[in-house]
């Protein structure tokens, strides 16, 4: 492919600037003048249009095609919440107006859609209050722990770990430590779920919160949920829900009503806000009555006449985490997205994102490992019967950008050798999903009748196979 | 497998190989596998304590970060700069080259709580 600086021919040009028509002047400073030539590229208006035309092209996007990344929800986001997003009277409004005087008055509708919205997730989650302030799911973890660790604070005792699973997304330690915890790691047990006894063994009274996933990164519903949060609770450690994996619970059960104190959502994955480079995150977190005074500020409050204000005055609050109200707009979209879906469409969209899973799962389970005969919203296979044939669970994948479709996570979860992990989400069709799975059934007999073929794919990306070490080993910072 | 003579080993995949005093450790051909290519190894500092079966090291590979435990106490008598420029060596030679640390023994009766080389064969197979 092609650079566009490969693309320059001297003298060639877009635009022809016209003669200045103002004195020209001295600049006060010779060294404020460049000594060598820009270098900019000399192309015609139409080598652009084709240059980034064509880069475009070479996006994947869940626009374009499946995306099965697995822990991740990468559903399709419905175009009318971006007509919405787009309205002068929501993308225009400036940020400062709510804070002037008199202000408030002209941003109603937008203070409504932040309190709905809250309203909202409320609902769907079991949860008493929320801020929409985190600008993505790892804000969101690190709100959530800082509200755990002012809730310690407050009853004056420090408290220094924090369990989470072995089956946990990366963020959960890595926001636990960077909020002050030391990280006590427990075990899964032979169906996949947390180990009860080793918890038992690990929860102390120097325990501040437990981080789960439910269903966990295996796909699988934690089915001691009650225990484990019984458990916590009589150390008075709170419970915190990873909201990564809604998705396969919506409008079938609250983490609120499972004992969850604090929860985040991630709206670009569960509301179908855009994902991934697509748009900014948003991180919502919920919490119990027992944390309101600590949320952030600020926090928008309905008036006895029915008007919407911000407000300032928690004195207990853990302060700013966000520039303003957090990102606005992707609010929005979510909060269209549950109004327009209702309690039953969200109800069938964790129906079909379970179905479209298992039956995935039922389908490739003569092909590959499983981790379980069923799951939730997810499937986790192993590539560990293709090692045999010197194949990889990194060969299957990039086998599948052939194929057309984004590569699963892989080696994810860490518990699962050679780990694919497979998230159809309720947005794919049945044919799509067949293409796929005969794709996969294609890469196992691959992998067995001519393996080299698999570990030599992808062959039609712009570069082939890349190395996946280069940019680790050879950290070049200069050019960062 | 290459699981060498000589050497003993740990059920969380680090070898040993003692001489005199000092011991060196690194992880097996069973661990660098299992961890694919290997980007960054965050070495213990000369002079540091460890304990048997805690933290030593930390390993960075495509795929994860996990951790390496020491096999067993004493202090860090040096640790292997070369991985810092190249980490491709646990890989390529992850028993000779590809050592992580050398440790004064603080107690040579510690490699009776460690593996010899037909037990970690045993417990690999068993995996």
């Amino acid at each position: 492919m092609e650079m566009i600086f490969d693309k320059s021919r001297p003298g060639r040009r877009c635009t022809r600037f016209s003669c200045a028509d103002v004195p020209q002047a001295k600049a006060p400073d010779a060294k404020f003048l460049r000594r060598s030539a820009c270098e900019l590229p000399e192309v015609s208006e139409l080598d652009v249009v084709r240059h980034f035309t064509n880069l475009s092209r070479l996006n994947f996007s869940v626009d374009t095609n499946f995306y099965p990344l697995g822990s991740c929800t990468m559903k399709y986001n419905p175009k009318f919440t971006e007509d919405l997003s787009r309205l002068e009277g929501f993308c225009r409004l400036h940020p400062i107006l709510p804070q002037l005087k008199g202000g408030a008055a002209r941003v109603q509708g937008a203070l409504e859609v932040l309190y709905e919205t809250e309203c909202l997730l409320c609902e769907i989650t079991g949860m008493d209050h929320f801020t929409l302030q985190p600008a993505a799911g790892a804000h969101g973890e690190l709100t959530g722990v800082m509200l755990i660790a002012a809730y310690h604070r407050a009853k004056k005792r420090k408290r220094r770990y924090v369990i989470i699973p072995d089956s946990a997304h990366g963020t959960n330690p890595a926001s636990a430590a960077i909020a002050g915890y030391e990280i006590i790691n427990t075990p899964s047990n032979a169906d996949g779920t947390m180990d009860l006894a080793a918890l038992e063994e690990k929860l102390n009274d120097d325990v501040a919160a437990i981080m789960m996933t439910c269903p966990n990164t295996l796909g699988l519903f934690e089915n001691q949920i009650d225990e484990i949060a019984r458990l916590a609770h009589k150390v008075d450690a709170l419970m915190y829900y990873d909201g990564a994996n809604l998705n396969a619970i919506l409008g079938h059960c609250r983490p609120g009503d499972l004992g969850f104190d604090v929860i985040h959502l991630n709206l670009h994955k569960t509301f179908s806000t855009p994902h991934g480079g697509g748009g900014p995150g948003a991180g919502p977190v919920g919490v119990k009555n027992k944390l309101e005074k600590f949320l952030p500020v600020s926090r928008v409050k309905k008036n006895h006449d029915g008007t919407f204000a911000l407000d300032y005055n928690h004195p207990d609050s853990i302060g700013y985490l966000a520039h303003f109200y957090g990102n606005f707009l992707v609010i929005l979209k979510a909060y269209a997205y549950i109004l327009y879906l209702g309690r039953e469409g969200l109800i069938r969209t964790a129906r079909h994102a379970v179905l479209n899973a298992n039956y995935v799962l039922a389908r490739l389970k003569d092909h590959y490992d499983t981790a379980a005969s069923r799951c939730m919203h997810e499937c986790v296979l192993s590539a560990a019967p293709q090692t045999a044939h010197g194949v990889h669970a990194l060969d299957i994948a990039k086998y599948l950008i052939d194929c057309g479709f984004h590569p699963p996570t892989i080696y994810f979860p860490l518990i699962v050798k050679e780990a694919l992990m497979i998230e159809p989400t309720e947005t794919e069709s049945k044919e799509t999903l067949d293409h796929f799975i005969d794709c996969m059934v294609r890469a196992a007999c691959l992998a067995k009748e001519n393996p080299e073929a698999l570990k030599k794919a992808p062959l039609t990306t712009p570069v082939a196979r890349l190395d996946e070490t280069k940019a680790a080993r050879e950290m070049n910072c200069a050019s960062i | 497998m290459n699981i060498p003579d000589g050497l003993y080993f740990t059920k969380e995949h680090e070898w040993v190989k003692i001489e005199g005093a000092t011991a060196t450790a690194g992880i097996t051909d069973y661990a660098q596998h299992a961890l694919g290519d290997v980007t960054f190894v965050e070495l213990p500092k000369k002079g540091q304590g460890v304990k048997q079966f805690q933290l030593m090291a930390t390993i960075e590979s495509v795929k994860a970060a996990s951790d390496i435990y020491a096999p067993v106490s004493g202090m860090i008598a040096e640790a292997n700069d070369t991985l810092n420029a190249d980490p491709g060596l646990v890989n390529q030679d992850c028993y000779a080259k590809g050592w992580i640390a050398k440790i004064n023994l603080a107690d040579p009766q510690e490699t009776k709580n460690l593996l010899d080389p037909a037990a970690y064969k045993a417990y690999v197979e068993g995996l």
